[in-house]
């Protein structure tokens, strides 16, 4: 056990400046109109450091500096660029501890997930891309015997990319990888709820990218977001995010003719089949781990396993076990490594949860444990924090069919397979989902009816690089955390060759 | 009758930022992160097509109302519930007008009698 000291505070591994500028041609540039914005952390509601108010001329400026950056970066070869995106690899695991700590404190999430999951994630992540585009080939056919089609990837140039703050340096190096790797320049913008610690990150490993080729602008969305999504210099734009600004997005993309990629979330289900319960061994244990998921991050994860779907025949035991496991979570200090559920990562998640707690109760569905909001004593007392909550109810409820973003589970009951798929269906979203069973047969089917981009068999919540993560329906558009995701930040050149002497006839 | 009703400090918030930007309008999200925020724009920023339902009309005492909008598919899940939209301190993501004020609209959500859900599905126009 170990509990870290707040950055900044005497004994910290870690420690934010007082101030960041936006990271722009490789260097910290002042915001053009000289406002900054107060980032607090939502572990004890105070601010801690402020950062760049941007607005469209600063941008431009961005812009401006990768548009200079990407035609030499465009031409490095491959192995240049995976040596590099390799160094920032190594660089991040030599900080690794001071970069998990400002996650925590920005973010508010236990920072044993930081450690363990977040920022392993993203090193490998890189390294992943190093070794996925140094693998790529293009292809050739033979159209004929004198004519041969060539297929080259060639990067799209400049492209934005907008990032969630539930994972603010993991979703952010979701993007960041696969579009270094492909050869663009980015222009980014965090979430304004969690500007910093990707800044702090760029105070370790920006010297490693030829300047411009990675910018940072932060600001709010209507001021900065808007002038980057909608913007004619970019040729690409990757948000995750909700479905209004989605479509939003893809919007102001029509309007450029340029492609998008979106994440939008989910409203997950989790299946447990009854064979689960046929014994008490590791197995059985393991399920109701699983059923625990939707408190991992503090439920504010877009495939957050906040459907819970239980056989009737095994429902009152299976419950009485998985309410026992929730009882063990342990919630406080996120800098403590013994905590499992930290703070929500701002006031208003903290409401936006509370009011959908109380719509829940209102249609009638029970709260089986929780249900309110975490008091907490001391340092902790300002700081957002929601105790684990299970309810019980039917699917066409609100909290059944709409993200909620905080750790609540909405539990029912199906009685046999076309039930459990019915129900597990009865959403607009397919981000991701989860199946328990002993029998491979149904883990197998129920893997394939399922309408998502990601169903865990028998697992959740893992995240490895080299296994697409992308949604069906509502969830959005393209498969991020793959090597496909290479295609999606590139162009495919096809030169036609002919290499005959003669004539076509035509003239 | 209505569907969607306004807490007076968010017609307060709405007023000042009608003061800025001009006329407004809502859309109501879903989804993570940011998703069930209602996202206030300048009105028409956000495309309304054959997709949405049209929800209300806010009367703020100005002179135009802000209209408010959800997809269709998200308001088969939600026409049961009567919507306000209210403000509280906060930090969204998103383009909404209102995150640079330091408040973040937000939707609180009562159960309607069956009598008003009865009245509210003849009246409830698509455009």
């Amino acid at each position: 056990m170990a509990i870290y000291a707040p950055p900044g505070e005497a004994g910290s591994v870690v420690e934010y400046a007082p101030r960041y500028d936006n990271w722009i041609g490789g260097e910290w540039v002042k915001p053009v109109k000289g406002r900054y914005f107060e980032n607090p952390t939502p572990i004890t509601g105070r601010t801690f450091t402020e950062v760049a108010q941007s607005g469209p001329d600063d941008v431009e400026l961005a812009l401006d500096a990768a548009h200079g950056a990407a035609p030499a970066w465009g031409r490095t070869s491959a192995a240049e660029r995976a040596l590099i995106l390799n160094k920032i690899a190594d660089r991040m695991e030599e900080n690794l501890e001071r970069i998990a700590v400002a996650e925590s404190w920005e973010n508010g999430k236990a920072v044993r997930e930081c450690l363990a999951a977040d920022i392993p994630l993203a090193i490998d992540h890189f390294r992943y891309f190093a070794g996925a585009v140094r693998a790529q080939e293009g292809h050739s056919s033979q159209i004929d015997g004198d004519t041969v089609a060539y297929h080259f990837q060639e990067p799209l140039g400049v492209v934005g990319q907008i990032i969630p703050w539930n994972f603010p340096i993991l979703m952010a190096v979701w993007k960041i990888a696969p579009a270094l790797a492909a050869g663009n320049a980015i222009v980014l913008k965090p979430a304004e709820q969690t500007p910093a610690s990707i800044l702090l990150l760029m105070d370790i490993i920006g010297d490693l990218l030829p300047p411009g080729v990675l910018n940072i602008v932060n600001g709010f969305g209507v001021e900065a977001g808007k002038p980057l999504a909608s913007n004619p210099r970019v040729r690409k734009v990757a948000f995750t995010g909700e479905t209004t600004t989605g479509r939003l997005i893809m919007q102001y993309a029509s309007e450029n003719l340029i492609p998008v990629t979106l994440e939008l979330g989910g409203k997950s289900p989790n299946l447990f089949f009854a064979d689960v319960a046929d014994e008490r061994d590791a197995f059985y244990d393991k399920t109701l781990e699983g059923f625990t998921m939707f408190a991992l991050n503090q439920g504010e994860v877009c495939t957050c396993p906040s459907r819970a779907l239980i056989q009737d025949s095994v429902y009152d035991g299976f419950m009485a076990d998985a309410l026992e496991r929730v009882g063990r979570i342990k919630q406080g200090n996120p800098l403590d490594t013994d905590t499992m559920l930290g703070a929500q990562a701002s006031n208003d998640q903290l409401e936006k949860i509370l009011s959908y707690i109380d719509i829940g109760r209102q249609e009638g569905a029970k709260v089986l444990t929780g249900g309110g909001r975490a008091e907490m004593e001391g340092d902790l007392a300002g700081g957002y924090y929601v105790t684990p909550t299970v309810f019980e109810g039917q699917n066409n409820m609100r909290i059944f069919q709409e993200e909620i973003f905080g750790p609540v589970v909405s539990v029912a009951r199906f009685d046999d397979y076309a039930d459990a798929i019915k129900i597990a269906n009865d959403t607009l979203y397919g981000l991701g989902a989860g199946v328990w069973s002993r029998n491979g047969n149904t883990a197998y089917r129920a893997g394939r009816d399922i309408q998502a981009g990601r169903v865990w068999v028998n697992n959740y919540h893992a995240y490895p690089a080299h296994a697409a993560f992308g949604g069906y329906k509502q969830s959005g558009i393209g498969r991020e955390n793959h090597k496909m995701m290479l295609d999606h930040y590139q162009q495919t050149k096809n030169l036609l060759v002919s290499y005959s002497d003669q004539a076509m006839g035509f003239f | 009758m209505e569907r969607v009703a306004v807490t007076e400090a968010a017609a307060s918030l709405l007023r000042e930022l009608t003061a800025e930007h001009g006329p407004l309008m809502f859309h109501q999200s879903g989804g993570c992160c940011d998703g069930s925020s209602p996202m206030c724009y300048p009105l028409g920023e956000f495309r309304i097509g054959a997709s949405d339902v049209h929800l209300g009309d806010l009367d703020v005492e100005l002179s135009e109302p802000v209209s408010v909008w959800m997809s269709r598919s998200q308001f088969e899940l939600w026409s049961h519930t009567h919507l306000t939209i209210d403000v509280v301190p906060g930090r969204g993501s998103g383009f909404s007008l209102e995150a640079p004020t330091g408040q973040r609209f937000l939707i609180r959500s009562r159960l309607m009698s069956d009598e008003e859900a009865v009245r509210l599905d003849a009246e409830t126009t698509t455009e």
